[in-house]
């Protein structure tokens, strides 16, 4: 097919194309909306053969979704943070249900303050749910992924849902230059989807999503899924593997930029990464020798790639798109965890920034890397930085005296 | 689908679609409707079923349906059922199924969840036009919680929640939900009221909803012993009672037309009815409720007469 300027909700619906999805239950919501209007406008004028129907709300689109799938058919799905709050209670249930659909979550900061902004709280709010999370720097990665996500949910050993994450406006609405693979190659990477484990038809009657009442029992289906979601740590790399023979792009579970003589290391996700790598090497021009880790899958958790990769490091800023209010960075407390047992572990530095599609100045990733370097010098770890500048300072001031605040 | 009209409950379908053995309670006005249901609907059919008693009927590894299952989630089955009917469709058309192994899809669920919750998602569905079923068991309450106040609850009924006292001696003060009528503003091609103690009437709108494509919808009056408070012995008696009494009327809408499809010769008082529960003994004791016994009995003869079908 060749290159083409996608924005990555065109990247997103490329993917949903490409892997000849059967059925789209759709509901809109910025910034994803341009998802579903793209395949809409295919199907419409007959370029993709599928099967797309507006629903009432985010609720009963997840529902539908996960109904089809249960039923044997291949579905796609799209939504963004509040979207993707109002169908959470059935984010978990369709997980339940073992159906391996693909969704595409693009961040945006959940309200109270209601905001177009990016942000990960959305997403990691589901990250108990059952999903696998992919999430992406680039919109070539986007459209990837999705064609990963089906190989990888529809494995029997995974049967769970994938959910792949790319940020509102900096990535959802950003043109780059996409290479669009041709449908056969496609084809020869994924397969047909042919359900053996759930289905519905005529003389093969079964039950679905059927209640348990016992913990025992209760307790034997959620293991299930964690231990299917382990699973798919091997199942990604042969995917990863697979993709990479087909099409020759390697993707891993993290990705790794400058880090192998890094001593310093800035943790990140999505998009904002590439602010990130411009600060590591703006950074190593400094004789600081910095380094970044991009993790890509969340769920299942790559501990063991993580352990790997910051093995022998002095220092870890972990920077959080995201804020569990009362506690701090999400991503923090799941490297903490990953590195606590750890022989050498590095000390683990907290940074929240980027909330709601805040910039991450080049001012700020200096201030984390004086922040690194001055901890590992005094072995004092402070509580999390709230990112934040003179600039900004001033805007919001000003704001509030308009309100009448000040 | 036989679609030819009965006459007596000797015509009824032999077939058994649900076995017994079911953890619902004695006396179920709402498993009674189910079973008819099922013999107007045969095997090849998939249930959408929404969180309410009958979540209960399939717990793993037991079911009692020879059909297919799938429980969702209190808001959604009528979504649930879109997603199963527009893949089942899928499949047929692109070879993946024969068209012989298509499935019925039903929907099932409790007043609250029809009444209350999944109002918007039924909505989606009728607006839609999907061809699906929809049967409502109303036993006027959140049943499998205990009893609470729900969008389907009488006036005057006690609920777990709206408990008779002092201040509030009537019980619930708020009016029974019209969902007949909210179904209804969406034209769909049928709709239809039924009770488990007229399953001649059951089973001939089951057989006449059978030619139209699109929803078909079914509201259940279904007598709950717990919940009421009657003997289980009663359950049929009361369902009885309440259509009798004209507090239930039976009836069909097609494409948004209305007719009754059976009106009784002489209505019964309404206090016929009331006097058999628990639910309303505060109207009669320790102070019979004068007023608000009147003003019931006069809602029914309000309904029955805008129809001019009172006597």
């Amino acid at each position: 097919m060749g290159k083409e300027m996608l924005t990555g909700n065109g990247a997103a619906a490329w993917g949903v194309r490409l892997a000849e999805v059967d059925y789209i239950p759709a509901y809109p919501i910025t910034p994803q909306t341009e998802i579903i209007e793209t395949i809409a406008k295919w199907i419409s004028e007959g370029s993709m053969d599928a099967s797309f129907v507006t629903m009432d709300s985010e609720h009963s689109m997840v529902t539908a979704a996960g109904a089809a799938s249960a039923t044997g058919v291949r579905v796609f799905t799209t939504t963004s943070s509040q979207g993707l709050l109002y169908g959470f209670e059935m984010l978990y249930t369709v997980a339940g249900w073992r159906v391996p659909l693909v969704m595409v979550n693009v961040s945006r900061g959940l309200s109270s303050p209601i905001t177009l902004g990016p942000d990960h709280n959305d997403i990691l709010a589901l990250r108990d749910t059952g999903f696998l999370q992919i999430h992406c720097e680039t919109c070539q990665e986007v459209l990837d992924s999705i064609l990963m996500a089906y190989k990888l949910a529809e494995d029997e050993r995974v049967l769970l849902p994938v959910m792949v994450n790319m940020d509102g406006f900096y990535l959802s609405f950003t043109r780059e230059n996409v290479e669009i693979p041709d449908v056969g190659t496609v084809r020869s990477f994924l397969s047909e989807y042919q359900p053996e484990h759930a289905f519905f038809k005529a003389g093969q009657p079964m039950a679905q999503g059927v209640a348990v009442l016992g913990g025992e029992f209760y307790s034997y289906f959620k293991y299930q899924m964690h231990l299917a979601s382990q699973n798919a740590l091997d199942v990604y790399k042969e995917v990863c593997g697979e993709f990479e023979k087909k099409f020759d792009r390697k993707y891993g579970t993290i990705e790794e930029y400058m880090l192998e003589d890094a001593e310093y290391v800035l943790v990140m996700t999505n998009s904002f990464s590439t602010l990130g790598k411009a600060a590591v090497k703006r950074a190593r021009e400094k004789g600081i020798k910095a380094g970044l880790l991009r993790l890509r899958v969340l769920r299942p958790f790559p501990d063991p790639d993580i352990k790997n990769a910051l093995k022998g490091k002095k220092a870890v800023a972990v920077i959080d798109q995201n804020i569990s209010v009362g506690k701090g960075g999400i991503i923090y407390s799941e490297i903490g965890g990953c590195l606590f047992n750890e022989k050498n572990r590095p000390l683990l530095l907290s940074f929240i920034g980027g909330l709601g599609g805040k910039n991450i100045s080049q001012e700020e990733f200096e201030f984390i890397f004086d922040k690194i370097v001055s901890a590992v010098d005094t072995e004092i770890v402070e509580p999390p930085y709230l990112l934040y500048t003179e600039n900004e300072w001033k805007d919001m001031t000003k704001l509030k005296e308009t309100a009448g605040k000040e | 689908m036989d679609t030819a009209t009965i006459r007596s409950i000797r015509e009824l379908p032999a077939e058994e679609n649900m076995l017994p053995g079911t953890p619902a309670c004695a006396g179920c006005g709402g498993l009674l409707t189910l079973r008819h249901c099922l013999k107007a609907l045969g095997e090849k059919i998939v249930i959408v079923n929404a969180a309410g008693c009958f979540t209960l009927l399939s717990i793993y590894p037991f079911t009692p349906f020879k059909n297919s299952w799938l429980y969702t989630a209190m808001a959604c089955a009528p979504a649930g059922a879109q997603g199963v009917r527009d893949a089942l469709d899928i499949l047929i058309k692109k070879g993946k199924i024969e068209p012989e192994e298509d499935l019925k899809v039903v929907v099932l669920t409790g007043d609250g969840s029809a009444y209350d919750m999944a109002l918007s998602s039924t909505s989606g569905a009728i607006y839609r036009n999907l061809d699906f079923y929809y049967i409502c068991y109303d036993n006027e309450a959140y049943g499998n919680t205990g009893f609470q106040h729900s969008g389907a609850t009488p006036f005057a009924s006690r609920t777990a929640t709206t408990p008779p006292g002092r201040t509030r001696p009537v019980g619930s003060q708020l009016q029974k939900k019209n969902l007949f009528d909210i179904w209804n503003s969406h034209r769909p091609p049928y709709l239809a009221t039924i009770s488990p103690a007229y399953p001649v009437d059951l089973m001939n709108k089951f057989r006449k909803a059978e030619q139209f494509k699109g929803p078909k919808l079914f509201i259940s009056h279904t007598p709950c012993p717990p919940g009421w408070g009657f003997d289980p012995s009663n359950s049929v008696r009361l369902a009885k009672l309440s259509v009798e009494t004209g507090l239930w009327p039976l009836k069909e809408s097609v494409h948004g037309k209305v007719e009754h499809t059976f009106v009784p010769k002489k209505f019964k008082p309404v206090e016929d009815y009331l006097k058999e529960q628990e639910k309303f003994a505060h109207l009669f004791k320790p102070v019979r409720q004068e007023d608000t016994l009147k003003s019931m009995q006069e809602m029914v003869n309000g309904y029955w007469r805008r129809y001019k079908l009172l006597p």
